[in-house]
């Protein structure tokens, strides 16, 4: 065995101080396999040791909550004696490493947060963040990402059906990854991971274990350098092909009642999902590692604890029900292994050829991960940029063009075309609209699902951006017709030992909070990805929030699409009109003006509640024919996805003689564009509940006029569509 | 009508199909693992859609070489109506039950959208409740849709009348800008010369409800409950 030295310590992410605690803990020096698994436990991407404090300020419950954070995922009740569960997760670095295992790893790992809590997953999403297009590399990253996500997902079978992409020169070294899986499951079938019952057996089934993966957590932990590219070997390689067939025999399997505890072994492998099941259970385990199922010959104990192979679970099952498990994972042609046993001595033993490899206190280490107040300053508040001090378009269709053709606006077809998002034969909303609608398989329910995060309002104001993230996922479920349930928070920031991207953090999940409470829309599950920074660089903070919203009749959902020509095209918003005026770090003021600057739009939570309470229940009620949300690029942006998605025109009115760039492109929120059935009717609802009312336009013809002035659909659909295609192709 | 679907490790549209096949006929089809050597009788087996042993080697090979699969191809020389959809498709030419091959789409990527697929012939169980040039609205999602044949075969297809869909635009034009992968003379399904074997990529099951993807694909399978439920 290896010394321990200075060295080796520091290879292995740990300080001196919590070299020490370990010293402490065990009343002796480990040994390089006890070390090992010290250095993944109390990884950041483990143990959560910088922003454990903060998360803990999160609102978790509401009557619908089932799980909050803490299990592989969260679950929300939708009724009927079903649940939804789900969870969002970043696997930003092995991506940018290795962009397709990455990125199909990183699928695959949310899958089995999901599955191993018994529910079958309906719905893949996804949030990506990209560097600048013109840097060398990102052509090379999104080709591999969008391939990975679509590898993995179209094998399993599971439709990927929305997500959000944008590019930023902040993402040139860091790009993000972000994958949310939602499934369904009975109440009264769900699985968690406590393991109980000293004597009961501790079983492995899934792939063999191999090399792949070894120090992914650690490595997740760390900044990157210019020598990252030879971390390629810790990037593990996913069999989506394994995955359904253990998505399908664990399904089966959890339909007996021999299951005591089960967790999926994703990060820092069979260390952590036998720790977390032995501790959270308050029991011991002991593992014999010549049981486990090995890919090749003459792997160490060490190797094998940290090994990061893929579609792998763990469980506990009930004594003398072996055999009824093993012919279920035979009969799908998977490994299955029963690897040891539970003890009532609190401690994990590993065995290894009869000789004892590892032998740790449960508790103590599990408990005494390090937690971490770390220095943090305010960011400074960015000043309000008026309207008429950002420089007025001289055609504003000429500036929605170019901004309808830019690398954050335009088209995501070409990454969506490529994810089978109808398989499983449920998909009522596809990608493109404000959020992606899944039937509940044989209800009239569905549940919807939408991802969103501003990373540059985030960067002006940490506060108002957290706050803008959840609020934008609340409005676009509700955009849809569905009531808001909860969400799940993937936070991805740069280096935590730097107290101005300690602020950052600080600051979103303080807005996250506020928009939570006020909205009553509770985070049930997360993940924070920390250190995403390259040579000192940064990303921009990016809070990405996954959300999960309930129709209790599928056939009451409405889409972006105009329904028919001559229609009337109301705006909803704030009392006394909800005209635009916000420019500051609007993607006006980036993509015309050239400026990224100033506060962010405010966002009144009070205001956004009621105005799409008003919504809802409006679409409810069978008044709204089609609805979209006001966000990036404003009220014109939104005008014409609606005109494009229907190929029906509009000729848009009222618009008023001062600052009118700022009214067509300023980002504003709680705003939505509707078409209904009966506008008389709309306004005095509108009236009655303070909300209001605005004509701004009639549908109809194959133009956008405005003004005097039209822009075809044609030409703005060439433009739209034509940018992502035509960037990708000329790689 | 009583049928049958064949599910191999992999596959990930049985659902979908046994939905579909449900729904038209009244009767929940019979779901057969690919380890079975004994086929019930039924008046049509569906081979669904999805990665069936994970598409290791090459799409559907594995499969054309599973136990069920002799049973299928017994079945089919006795003349029961074999259904193959996407990875179906592709496991019927990997058998030899259907001439040509599918490649890797022509663009290299996955395809996931709606097509328009024109109707070529229906006289059959499969098509007989469309007319000759309907335009059906169905989607693909696959990444080895195109279909190759040598010329010789494609010119005896086409003279044997057994070409059952092409892709196509709104409209039915059959051209190069709405073939979505590269298949030759645009050809998204055929049939075997007895016209009791349709093999086809884009997926009817995914079209059969007005809010869930329309209903192109509905008279397949309304059609197939009518003329096989009769026989039955």
């Amino acid at each position: 065995m290896s010394e321990i030295t200075p060295d080796v310590i520091a290879e292995h992410g740990l300080s001196g101080e919590e070299y020490d605690k370990i010293l402490e803990i065990l009343g002796r020096e480990p040994n390089l396999t006890e070390l090992g698994v010290f250095s993944v436990m109390w990884s950041e991407h483990c143990s959560y040791k910088s922003s454990k404090k903060w998360l803990k300020t999160l609102p978790t419950e509401a009557p619908w909550v089932i799980c909050g954070p803490g299990e592989n995922a969260g679950i929300v009740d939708i009724g009927d004696g079903q649940a939804a569960v789900f969870k969002m997760e970043s696997h930003n670095h092995p991506s940018y490493i290795e962009p397709y295992q990455g990125a199909a790893t990183g699928v695959g790992g949310i899958l089995r947060d999901v599955f191993t809590m018994g529910a079958r997953p309906v719905a893949n999403m996804n949030a990506l963040r990209f560097g600048s297009p013109d840097h060398p590399k990102t052509r090379h990253l999104v080709s591999g990402v969008v391939a990975g996500i679509g590898g993995y997902g179209n094998c399993v079978g599971v439709p990927t059906v929305g997500g959000e992409c944008n590019f930023h020169p902040a993402y040139d070294g860091n790009i993000l990854v972000n994958a949310m899986t939602v499934g369904i499951a009975e109440t009264d079938k769900i699985f968690y991971s406590a393991a109980t019952g000293a004597g009961n057996p501790v079983v492995y089934v899934g792939s063999k274990t191999g090399r792949d993966g070894i120090h992914g957590a650690t490595m997740a932990s760390a900044e990157f350098s210019e020598d990252s590219e030879e971390k390629r070997p810790t990037v593990q390689v996913g069999d989506p092909f394994t995955e359904k067939l253990l998505i399908e025999a664990c399904l089966e399997l959890m339909d007996t009642d021999i299951i005591v505890a089960i967790q999926d072994m994703g990060a820092a492998g069979l260390t952590s999902s036998s720790f977390e099941m032995a501790s959270k259970g308050g029991v011991g385990v002991e593992l014999d590692l010549d049981q486990v199922p090995a890919r090749e010959e003459g792997m160490t104990a060490y190797e094998f604890l940290l090994s990061e192979s893929q579609e792998r679970m763990l469980m506990v099952l009930k004594p003398g029900e072996e055999d009824t498990a093993r012919k279920i994972f035979e009969k799908w042609e998977l490994d299955f292994a029963i690897v040891g046993h539970l003890t009532d001595t609190g401690r994990m033993v590993i065995r290894e050829k009869g000789e004892i490899a590892a032998d740790l206190p449960i508790d103590p280490l599990a408990l005494a991960s390090p937690e971490y107040d770390r220095p943090w300053e305010p960011t400074p508040a960015a000043a309000v940029i008026k309207a008429e001090d950002v420089p007025a378009a001289e055609n504003l269709l000429d500036a929605l063009k170019t901004i309808m053709a830019s690398p954050d606006m335009c088209s995501k077809r070409w990454i969506w075309e490529q994810y089978d998002h109808l398989v499983m034969g449920d998909t009522v909303q596809r990608p493109g609209g404000d959020a992606a609608v899944v039937r509940v398989q044989n209800t009239q329910k569905a549940l919807a699902v939408t991802t969103d995060c501003t990373p540059r309002y985030c960067l002006a104001d940490p506060v108002q951006g957290g706050r803008q993230a959840v609020a934008e996922t609340w409005r676009n479920l509700t955009a849809v017709g569905a009531t808001p349930l909860a969400i799940t928070d993937n936070m991805n920031f740069g280096n935590p030992e730097r107290p101005h991207i300690m602020g950052q953090f600080v600051g979103a999940i303080e807005g996250i909070r506020d928009a939570c409470n006020a909205l009553d829309f509770p985070v049930v599950s997360g993940n924070v990805s920390l250190y995403n920074e390259t040579n000192g660089e940064a990303i921009l903070p990016t809070p990405a929030i996954g959300a999960v919203g309930l129709l209790a009749d599928y056939t009451k959902t409405v889409g972006l699409a105009f329904p028919a020509e001559g229609e009337t095209l109301y705006l909803v918003g704030k009392a006394g009109g909800a005209g635009g005026a916000h420019l500051g770090q609007s993607i006006y003021q980036r993509e015309i003006a050239g400026e990224e600057t100033g506060a962010p739009p405010p966002v009144d939570l009070e205001l956004e509640r009621q105005v799409g309470d008003f919504i809802r229940a409006q679409i409810d009620y069978g008044q709204i024919t089609a609805c979209h949300d006001l966000s990036d690029g404003g009220l014109l942006v939104s005008v014409a996805e609606m005109a494009l998605a229907s190929s029906i025109g509009v000729s848009v009115e009222n618009v008023p003689s001062e600052n009118p760039h700022a009214w067509a492109f300023g980002e504003d929120q709680a705003r939505y564009l509707v078409t209904v059935k009966d506008g008389a009717a709309l306004a005095a609802a509108g009236e009655a509940a303070g909300v209001s009312v605005q004509a701004i336009g009639t549908t109809g013809g194959s133009a956008i006029t405005l003004g005097g002035e039209a822009l075809s659909l044609e030409a703005l659909r060439m433009a739209h569509e034509g940018w992502l295609p035509g960037y990708m192709g000329a790689a | 009508m009583k049928s049958a679907v064949i599910v191999f490790p992999g596959s990930n549209r049985e659902r979908d199909m046994v939905m579909a096949l449900a729904a038209a006929s009244g009767e929940k089809p019979v779901e057969v693992w690919h380890g079975d050597t004994d086929l019930p009788k039924v008046d049509l087996i569906v081979i669904p859609g999805g990665f069936s042993y994970g598409d290791y080697l090459r799409s559907g090979c594995m499969a054309a070489h599973s136990p069920i699969i002799h049973e299928v191809k017994a079945e089919a020389e006795r003349g029961v109506h074999v259904l193959g959809v996407c990875n179906g498709f592709q496991v019927l030419t990997e058998t030899g039950l259907l001439p040509g091959a599918l490649m890797r789409n022509a663009r290299l990527k996955f395809i996931c959208r709606d097509v328009h697929l024109r109707v070529e012939r229906t006289d059959t169980p499969f098509m007989n409740g469309y007319n000759v040039g309907d335009v059906m609205r169905v989607p693909v999602a696959h990444h080895d849709g195109n279909y190759f044949a040598d010329e010789a075969t494609l010119d005896e297809l086409e003279a044997e009348n057994r070409v059952a869909v092409r892709y196509c635009g709104p409209d039915g034009a059959v051209d190069d800008a709405n073939n979505p992968n590269g298949s030759q003379r645009n050809i998204a399904g055929i049939y075997n010369k007895r016209g009791t074997i349709l093999g086809m990529m884009p997926h009817p099951e995914n079209a059969v409800e007005t809010l869930v993807g329309g209903l192109g694909g509905k008279p397949l399978f309304d059609g197939l409950a009518g003329a096989l439920g009769e026989a039955a």
